[in-house]
C-alpha cells in the first residue's frame, strides 16, 4: 500500500468520512484512519447480541442530516433512507400521559386534555421554534466569519449575519438574544401552563448537555434538536432504515467510489509536523502515512492533547484547548426485547409507542436528575428518551422481537470523581431497566441482552473525550465564532496544513454532516481546487 | 351533550367527528366525499359544487358552521374586556345586534377575524376561524370575565339565499321577515331555544341558526321539510367558497395568515392591509395594536388586498401579479370564474403603492402565500 496521499482524515466518524468524500469528489487521494474495526463512531449499527440483531449503539434517530449533503453524496444510491416515525409519549408517574400525535387536530386535541390553553398555546410556541431555526438553518453550512478579522471574507460573512438578524424584525431580535441565553424551563413558563405539557417539551433542553432545565443556556440545546428536518417536516425526526450504521455506510460507499481508501484496527498515535506544518500520521500499529493535508475528526482535545506533540503547538493554545467545556452527562442502553414492553399508561396498541418516550412528569422533576449528576453519580431517577425503532424498521430485529434504544440523562463521567467500576455500570443498567419496569411491568422478563453504556464506554469507544456526546457543550461561548475555540472556528488547526472537522466544531454535534463539509469546502479552498461542497438551500 | 369531549383518553382513535348534523349529511351527500374542518367532518359537495352555490344565490343553500370555533365572554367587565381586544368599537353592538370584528397583536398584525354576536345584555359569542381560548384568557388581566369556549355545545346552520326567508317562515319562525340584517333574535323550537341572527358569509339574503346538538337532526328535518317548494339544498364547503369570493369577503389562513402562526413576520397583515380599516376605531381608547396601526395609518401601509376583475375566463387561482413594465407586485390569495358577474375575478394582496388606485395588472404562474 502507498504511503504518501493528498489527504489524511483521522476517524471515520460520520463528519470524516463526509469530509473525506468531498475531498475525494474533488480528485484528491484520501485516506481515512479509523482506529476501530469499523467505521462510524458515534453513527453506528452493531450486532452484539445475535446475526439478525442491529443497534443503533450510539446515536439513534435522525433529523439534523443536512439534506444537501444527503444529496450531492449520493446517499440514497448507497443504501440510505431515512423514515420518519410517528409522535412521542411522555408519561407521568400518576399513570397519565400525553402524547404527541403526528396529525395536526389530534395533538391539538391531546395537549387540550391537559390544558385547553396550552393547546393553542402549542401554535405560538411552534411558530417561535420554527423561527429561530429558519434563521440558524441557513448558516449550518457556511463558515463562521472570524469577528475580529478585517478579511474580506470575514467582513462580508458578518455583514450578510446582520442582514439576515435584520430582516427578523425588532420583536424577533429580542427574542433570539433571549432565546440564546435562557434555560428551557424558563421559557416553556412564558408558553404553557400544565407541567406534564412543559415537561414533554424539555427534555430536548439538556440531551446531551451537562446542564439542568433551570440551566441558563439550554433554551438553546431545545433549538438545536429542532432545527432539522425530515423531508421538509421541520423539527421531525426518523430511523434510518437499517440503524445509524446506514448513514455512515452510504458515506463511505460514496467515499470509496470516488477512490478513497480506508484502513481500520488501528488508531492514530501522533500527527507528525515538521517545519510548522503537519505531514502525516503515526499510528499505533507503527505505520506511517504521508500526506499535505491532515484533517482530525476527533474531538478538540483528542486530537490536541492526545494526538499531537505539545512542543508541536502554542502553550496558550493548548491551555485554551484543556478548558474547552467538553462533560460528560449521557449514558446509553440498547436492548434485546423477546417482545413489545406494555406501557401501562398507554393505550394497547398505541402509535405513540413508535416515537420517543419519556417517563418524566415535570422539569422540577428533570432538575432533580441533574442535582445528582452535580453530585457525581448517575440520577436515581433518570431522564430517558426511549425508542423502539423495529416496531418501524422491519430490519433491525426478527420478527416479533425488538430493539429498544434507551437513552439517558444524567451520568457522570466519573462516579463521585473516581473512575467507573464495572460494578457501577451495572448498577447504573440496572438503575434504569428498574424505572422502565415500573411503567411497564413485565419488562424485564423480556429482555435477552444488553448493551450499558456510560461515559466511559462511550469515550473508550468512540474517543468521546468524557463522553461527551456532541464533541462538546453547545453553549453560547462555544458555538459559531467560538466553536471550538475563538479564533479557530473556520475549521484550520493552528498547524499548517492541519484541520478539523469533528463535531467538535461549528455547528456542532448530531448527525448533521455540517462540520465535515464546511471543513472539506474550507480545505479545497486553499487547495484551490474546484469546491465539490454544496450550498446551503435557503428555506424560501 | 358535546360531540368532541377533550378528556377521553381515546380520542385519539378518531382524528375527527362527525357533526350533530351528519347523518342527514350522509344522506345528501351523493358524491360520498369528507374533507376536514377543525375537530369535524364536513362536505366539500353534495352533489356538484356549481350547483349548489346556484342554490345558493338562487334559492336557498343550507351549510353546516358547527366547527366554527365559538366563545362565550360574560362577566361585568365583559363590553370593557371586548373592546381592548377588539380593534372596533364593541359598545356600537347593542343587545340583539351582531358585528364584524378583527383582532391584533401588539404590532397590529391581525390574529383572526369573526364575528361578536350580542346574545343579551353583557354577554357576547365570538364566532373565529382559528382556536383562540390561549390569546383571549391572555387578554383577561385586570378585567373581570368570564371565557369559555362552547363550540362544541353549539349545532349550527347556515340558510342562505333569496328564499331562506320564506323558508323559515314556513317552518314557523313567526316574524322573521322583522329581523333586519346583523340583527339575532329568539325562537322557540319544539320547547328549546333556537337562535337566529340575520348573517352569513355569502353576501345575500341569509339567515344562521343555532341550537342544542340533540336537536340537530329535527332543525335540519323541519328546515328541508319547509324548503322542499322553494328549492333548498345541502351545500357544501366549495359551494361556499365560491359565495364568499365573490362577496368579497376574506379567509384566515388564505387571504392572509393569523399572526400567531406566520412563521414569517412579513406574511402577516394588518386590518388596513386586508382592506379592513373600517373596523378599526382610534376614538374608543386602548386597545391591542392601537400604536401600531395609529402609526401605520399616519406612515402608509406595506399592502392593500385588492379585487381584480380579470381578463378571459381562466380562474387566477395561484398567480403572480405583476405591473404593466413587469415589475412585482403581489399573488393573489383567492380567485374564482364567477358565475353571477360572468367574470373572472380575484382577491389580491398587492405590494404598496400597487393597488391605491385603479390600474392595469398583468397575471403570471403561481404562488400560494405560505405560512
Ligand atoms: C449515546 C449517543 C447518542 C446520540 N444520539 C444522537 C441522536 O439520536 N441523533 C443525533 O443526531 N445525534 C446523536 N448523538 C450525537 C452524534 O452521534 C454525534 O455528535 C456525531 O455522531 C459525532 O460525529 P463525528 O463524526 O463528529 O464524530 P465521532 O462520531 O465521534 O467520530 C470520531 C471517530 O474518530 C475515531 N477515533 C477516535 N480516536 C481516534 C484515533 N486516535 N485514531 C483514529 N480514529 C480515532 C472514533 O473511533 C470515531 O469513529 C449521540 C451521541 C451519542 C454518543
Amino acid at each position: 500500500m502507498t504511503k504518501k496521499y493528498d489527504a489524511i482524515v483521522i476517524g471515520a466518524g460520520h463528519n470524516g468520512l463526509t469530509n473525506g468524500a468531498y475531498l475525494a469528489k474533488a480528485g484528491m487521494k484520501v485516506l481515512m484512519v479509523e482506529k476501530n474495526d469499523f467505521i462510524g463512531g458515534a453513527t453506528v449499527s452493531l450486532e452484539l447480541y445475535k446475526d439478525d440483531w442491529k443497534y443503533s449503539n450510539c446515536s439513534y434517530v435522525c433529523s439534523l442530516l443536512r439534506p444537501e449533503v444527503y444529496r450531492s453524496l449520493n446517499l440514497a444510491k448507497y443504501g440510505l433512507q431515512i423514515v420518519p416515525y410517528g409522535g412521542s409519549a411522555t408519561i407521568a408517574q400518576n399513570g397519565d400521559y400525553i402524547g404527541s400525535y403526528v396529525d395536526p387536530d389530534v395533538a391539538r386535541r391531546e395537549v387540550a386534555r391537559h390544558s385547553h390553553r396550552d393547546a393553542d398555546a402549542t401554535v405560538r410556541y411552534d411558530r417561535d421554534i420554527m423561527r429561530q431555526c429558519r434563521f440558524i438553518r441557513q448558516f449550518l453550512l457556511r463558515t463562521p466569519p472570524d469577528p475580529t478579522s478585517f478579511k474580506p471574507r470575514d467582513l462580508l460573512e458578518m455583514m450578510y449575519m446582520g442582514k439576515e438578524a435584520m430582516k427578523l424584525g425588532e420583536d424577533l431580535i429580542y427574542d433570539t438574544m433571549r432565546f440564546y441565553t435562557m434555560s428551557i424551563s424558563d421559557f416553556l413558563d412564558e408558553y404553557f401552563e400544565n407541567p406534564l405539557v412543559k415537561a414533554s417539551h424539555s427534555g430536548s433542553g439538556i440531551i446531551g448537555s451537562a446542564l439542568g432545565v433551570m440551566s441558563p443556556g439550554t433554551a438553546y440545546v431545545l433549538l438545536h434538536h429542532a432545527m432539522g428536518d425530515v423531508d421538509g417536516s421541520m423539527g421531525a425526526w426518523g430511523f434510518a432504515r437499517g440503524g445509524m450504521g446506514a448513514i455512515a455506510d452510504a458515506m463511505q460507499g460514496c467515499f470509496t467510489e470516488y477512490g478513497g481508501q480506508t484502513v481500520t484496527g488501528s488508531g492514530v498515535k501522533q500527527i507528525i509536523v515538521k517545519n510548522g506544518r503537519a505531514k502525516g500520521v503515526v499510528l499505533e500499529n507503527g505505520d506511517e502515512y504521508f500526506a499535505d493535508v491532515v484533517v482530525s475528526n476527533l474531538t478538540l482535545p483528542r486530537t490536541f492533547l492526545e494526538c499531537m506533540d505539545p512542543k508541536d503547538l502554542d502553550p496558550g493554545f493548548l491551555k485554551k484547548v484543556r478548558n474547552f467545556k467538553i462533560r460528560g452527562s449521557s449514558g446509553k442502553l440498547n436492548i434485546a426485547l423477546d417482545g413489545l414492553p406494555r406501557f401501562t399508561a398507554l393505550p394497547e396498541g398505541s402509535e405513540l409507542a413508535r416515537g420517543d418516550m419519556h417517563l418524566i412528569d415535570s422539569t422540577e422533576r428533570l432538575e432533580r436528575a441533574y442535582d445528582d449528576w452535580k453530585n457525581g453519580i448517575w440520577s436515581q431517577d433518570p431522564y430517558i428518551d426511549m425508542l423502539i425503532p423495529s416496531l418501524t424498521d422491519p430490519t433491525m430485529t426478527p420478527p416479533g422481537k425488538h430493539f429498544m434504544s434507551v437513552f439517558v440523562q444524567y451520568v457522570p463521567p466519573k462516579v463521585h470523581g473516581k473512575d467507573w467500576t464495572d460494578d457501577q455500570v451495572h448498577q447504573f443498567g440496572q438503575t434504569v431497566i428498574n424505572q422502565i419496569e415500573e411503567y411497564a411491568p413485565g419488562f424485564k422478563d423480556l429482555i435477552l441482552h444488553v448493551e450499558i453504556r456510560t461515559p466511559r464506554e462511550l469515550e473508550d469507544e468512540v474517543g468521546l473525550t468524557a463522553g461527551n456526546i456532541f464533541q462538546g457543550e453547545l453553549t453560547m461561548d462555544q458555538l459559531l465564532f467560538n466553536r471550538p475555540l475563538p479564533g479557530f472556528a473556520q475549521y484550520r488547526g493552528p498547524v499548517r496544513g492541519m484541520y478539523m472537522c469533528g463535531s467538535s466544531t461549528s455547528p456542532g454535534g448530531g448527525v448533521m454532516a455540517a462540520p465535515g463539509a464546511n471543513a472539506a469546502r474550507e480545505i479545497l479552498g486553499d487547495l484551490r481546487k474546484t469546491n465539490t461542497v454544496p450550498e446551503g438551500w435557503l428555506d424560501d | 351533550m358535546r360531540t368532541v369531549n377533550f378528556s377521553q383518553h381515546d380520542h385519539y382513535r378518531n382524528a375527527v367527528f362527525p357533526s350533530p348534523f351528519h347523518a342527514r349529511q350522509k344522506e345528501h351527500n351523493q358524491l360520498r366525499e369528507w374533507s376536514r374542518w377543525s375537530d369535524y367532518l364536513s362536505v366539500p359537495a353534495y352533489w356538484c359544487a356549481d350547483m349548489e352555490y346556484f342554490a345558493g344565490r338562487n334559492a336557498c343553500g343550507v351549510f353546516d358552521i358547527t366547527p366554527m370555533v365559538k366563545h362565550l365572554v360574560t362577566g361585568p367587565d365583559a363590553l370593557p374586556y371586548l373592546n381592548r381586544l377588539m380593534t372596533r368599537d364593541v359598545s356600537k353592538i347593542k343587545p340583539g345586534r351582531v358585528g364584524y370584528s378583527v383582532w391584533c397583536n401588539e404590532q397590529g398584525r391581525v390574529i383572526d377575524d369573526g364575528t361578536i354576536f350580542h346574545l343579551e345584555e353583557g354577554v357576547y359569542r365570538i364566532c373565529s376561524q382559528e382556536h383562540q381560548i390561549d390569546w383571549f384568557m391572555t387578554n383577561t388581566l385586570g378585567f373581570d370575565v368570564n371565557i369559555v369556549e362552547d363550540t362544541h355545545d353549539v349545532a349550527a346552520l347556515a340558510v342562505q339565499g333569496p328564499t331562506s326567508c320564506a323558508i323559515l317562515k314556513d317552518m314557523g319562525l313567526q316574524g322573521i321577515e322583522d329581523l333586519t340584517p346583523f340583527g339575532l333574535t329568539y325562537f322557540d323550537f319544539e320547547g328549546t331555544q333556537l337562535m337566529v341572527s340575520r348573517t352569513g358569509y355569502t353576501g345575500d339574503l341569509g339567515y344562521e341558526l343555532w341550537i342544542g346538538p340533540d336537536h340537530a337532526e329535527r332543525l335540519w328535518d323541519r328546515l328541508f321539510d319547509a324548503g322542499k317548494h322553494r328549492g333548498i339544498k345541502a351545500m357544501g364547503s366549495d359551494a361556499l367558497e365560491l359565495l364568499r369570493i365573490e362577496a368579497g369577503f376574506i379567509l384566515a389562513g388564505v387571504d392572509f395568515l393569523p399572526a400567531m402562526e406566520a412563521v414569517r413576520p412579513s406574511h402577516t397583515r394588518s386590518p388596513f392591509e386586508l382592506g379592513l380599516g373600517w373596523l378599526v376605531h382610534f376614538d374608543k381608547g386602548v386597545f391591542n395594536g392601537r400604536r401600531a396601526l395609529q402609526e401605520e395609518k399616519e406612515k402608509g401601509s406595506r399592502f392593500h388586498l385588492v379585487k381584480l376583475d380579470i381578463d378571459g375566463n381562466k380562474p387566477a387561482n395561484q398567480s403572480f401579479v405583476f405591473t404593466k413594465d413587469e415589475k412585482f407586485a403581489g399573488t393573489v390569495t383567492s380567485a374564482m370564474w364567477s358565475p353571477s358577474a360572468k367574470a373572472s375575478i380575484a382577491l389580491a394582496s398587492l405590494e404598496a403603492p400597487h393597488g391605491k388606485s385603479d390600474s392595469r395588472l398583468e397575471l403570471q404562474g403561481h404562488s400560494p402565500l405560505q405560512q
